[in-house]
């Protein structure tokens, strides 16, 4: 079996978000990234178990420029047998959604794998993005996989509930809670992971359909309003008569 | 030219977020002085209260391959039907199956897209419109530039409006593929709104102490009407369902009211929940985090003032 995991950078999940050149590029001042965790987690910790049972070869791709090795070397520390960086700086879900699949179309991957989104443009785009690339069936928010030779079971969250799918590989999925529990690498992993293949990859440029014009922050709450806890009639009233939701 | 919503069912029925996503079509389209399309596929009841909505046409296209969801054959038929309509802006609700409609409409159709928007595009000469980013931090403004579009709407971002009568459903015929997949079940617990959809909420965390005090909980919501929720420790240790999970790792919601029992807000959560239009803390702890996010704070031992505020609320509800 041949899996592809597609791992995103992002800034960690306590992250300060702020913005400079007058609220057009996100301010990376300080802060610290980490690879995307529904990437880590769920997607590249199920890639690793089904290898582990049934044998075969994950690969982790990433596009980005130089300074993501480190998340990449994350992924082998983790498991991953082998990785691939797309050199490049896409602003587009269509742009990065291109390059993995320009790379997966003569790979015969069994399941290319994603995050169900990334924290940061929170798109859930890519992966559907692949799949039509690559005319793949796609399944998004699984939270259960189980595969026996090339059928899989599927279970992926829907609204106030789940639906189970039943299909053959070759397909996309993008992973959710539940699919599998992170893994810490370990010693061993880390030193191997500097030996383990990054192999560059300079793509085609490709046009991007959409471009992030400003960013901006939410309004400031207003502050707390306190309501004694023996005075709940109070606070009934504040929601009925002075935020009307009730 | 015409605005396409794909007027999503779940066993065939429509829910609240079809309905916003119509209206939001709706108000697109007549800022481009264009129709609304509404689409529907497989066997759906109920689809010309659409027109309620604000779909000045409804299209409904019959295949049982059609009654179970395929993003694949779905994204076939919808860009299928846009080009008969002369579609040129395609809008999905930002659904779990809409979310894995965008970005294969967006390759099909050669689409810039957009997902997850929670207000109206400009449409002053070009077509920038905007989005939360970083898990409700911040927002961005985006533009597409193609020639077609594929957007998505946040539940509960925009709201559901009666703007016209019901309409006529057209049945219209398409080339559906062969589906690769089969759907074995869809199970969604019957009689609540699920959590995007909802617009009062009242969740719960670890404060709780275990999953047998969560009476009270229940108590509130269904004198409110309410849908219940939890944080993730909550989720994690099985205390309540998976899909009840809401913050950075489970879902993220909107509602109008969002009622935090017993949950301290890690940044994590309120990711999840500080776009609610008004959050209620209940904690012991006054230095909890969360009452920094919160429209009012109630500092107190959650097992007093939770049957104290259910007793309020039934009052409330009983002159009401």
């Amino acid at each position: 079996m041949k899996f592809l995991v597609c791992i995103s950078k992002t800034p960690e999940t306590t992250a300060k978000i702020g913005f400079t050149n007058d609220n057009k590029e996100f301010d990376t001042n300080g802060v610290q990234f980490i690879m995307n965790p529904y990437d880590e987690w769920y997607a590249l910790v199920r890639a690793l178990e089904l290898k582990e049972k049934l044998g075969g070869e994950v690969v982790a791709i990433n596009v980005g420029p130089a300074s993501n090795d480190i998340i990449i070397r994350k992924a082998l520390a983790i498991g991953a047998d082998k990785a691939i960086r797309v050199n490049a700086e896409p602003e587009s879900a269509f742009a990065v959604a291109k390059y993995i699949s320009d790379h997966a179309k003569s790979e015969n991957y069994d399941i290319i794998f994603t995050g169900k989104e990334t924290i940061d443009y929170n798109g859930s785009e890519v992966p559907g993005m692949i799949a039509e690339f690559l005319d793949l069936p796609f399944i998004s928010y699984a939270s259960k996989l189980e595969l026996e030779g090339s059928s899989a079971s599927i279970e992926r969250d829907i609204e106030g509930g789940v639906e189970g799918i039943k299909l053959d590989t070759p397909f996309v999925l993008s992973a959710a809670k539940g699919l599998a529990e992170q893994r810490i690498p370990n010693m061993r992993g880390i030193m191997m992971a500097k030996r383990k293949p990054l192999e560059v990859v300079e793509p085609a440029v490709v046009e991007e359909p959409v471009s992030i014009a400003s960013f901006e922050l939410p309004e400031k709450k207003e502050g707390v309003k306190m309501v004694d806890p023996e005075n709940m009639e109070e606070l009934v009233r504040l929601l009925h008569e002075e935020a009307k939701v009730i | 030219m015409s605005v396409l919503v794909f007027a999503e069912t779940i066993k065939g029925k429509f829910k609240k977020a079809t309905f916003e996503a119509v209206t939001y079509g709706r108000k697109l389209a007549d800022a481009l002085s264009t129709d609304c399309i509404a689409l529907c596929l497989g066997d759906v009841t109920g689809a010309e209260d659409l027109g309620i909505y604000g779909a000045s046409k409804i299209l409904n296209v019959k295949d049982d391959a059609l009654n179970h969801f395929d993003s694949q054959i779905y994204t076939s038929v919808i860009a299928q039907v846009a080009g008969q309509t002369s579609s040129d802006v395609i809008v999905l609700s930002h659904s779990a199956n809409g979310k894995s409609l965008i970005g294969r409409l967006s390759v099909k159709m050669n689409a810039g897209s957009v997902s997850g928007v929670n207000a109206l595009p400009n449409v002053d000469g070009s077509f920038s419109v905007s989005k939360g980013v970083f898990s409700g931090k911040a927002f961005a403004t985006y533009e597409i530039i193609t020639a077609q579009k594929v957007i998505s709407l946040m539940g509960n971002s925009f709201g559901v409006q009666e703007l016209g009568s019901a309409g006529t459903v057209e049945t219209i015929s398409a080339d559906v593929p062969a589906s690769r997949l089969t759907v074995t079940e869809v199970q969604v617990s019957e009689g609540t709104v699920p959590l995007p959809e909802a617009e009062l909420v009242v969740s719960a965390g670890r404060g709780m102490k275990g999953p047998e005090n969560w009476g009270i909980i229940e108590e509130m919501a269904d004198i409110l009407g309410a849908t219940t929720a939890c944080s993730r420790p909550v989720a994690d240790s099985d205390w309540r369902p998976h899909h009840e999970h809401v913050g950075q790792t489970g879902i993220a919601i909107r509602p109008n009211l969002y009622i935090a029992i017993g949950i301290s807000g890690a940044i994590q959560h309120l990711a999840g929940v500080n776009n609610s239009k008004v959050i209620v803390v209940i904690n012991k702890d006054p230095e909890a985090p969360f009452f920094k996010a919160a429209t009012y704070g109630i500092v107190g031992d959650l097992f007093d003032v939770v049957p104290r505020l259910n007793d309020a609320l039934r009052k409330f509800k009983a002159e009401a």
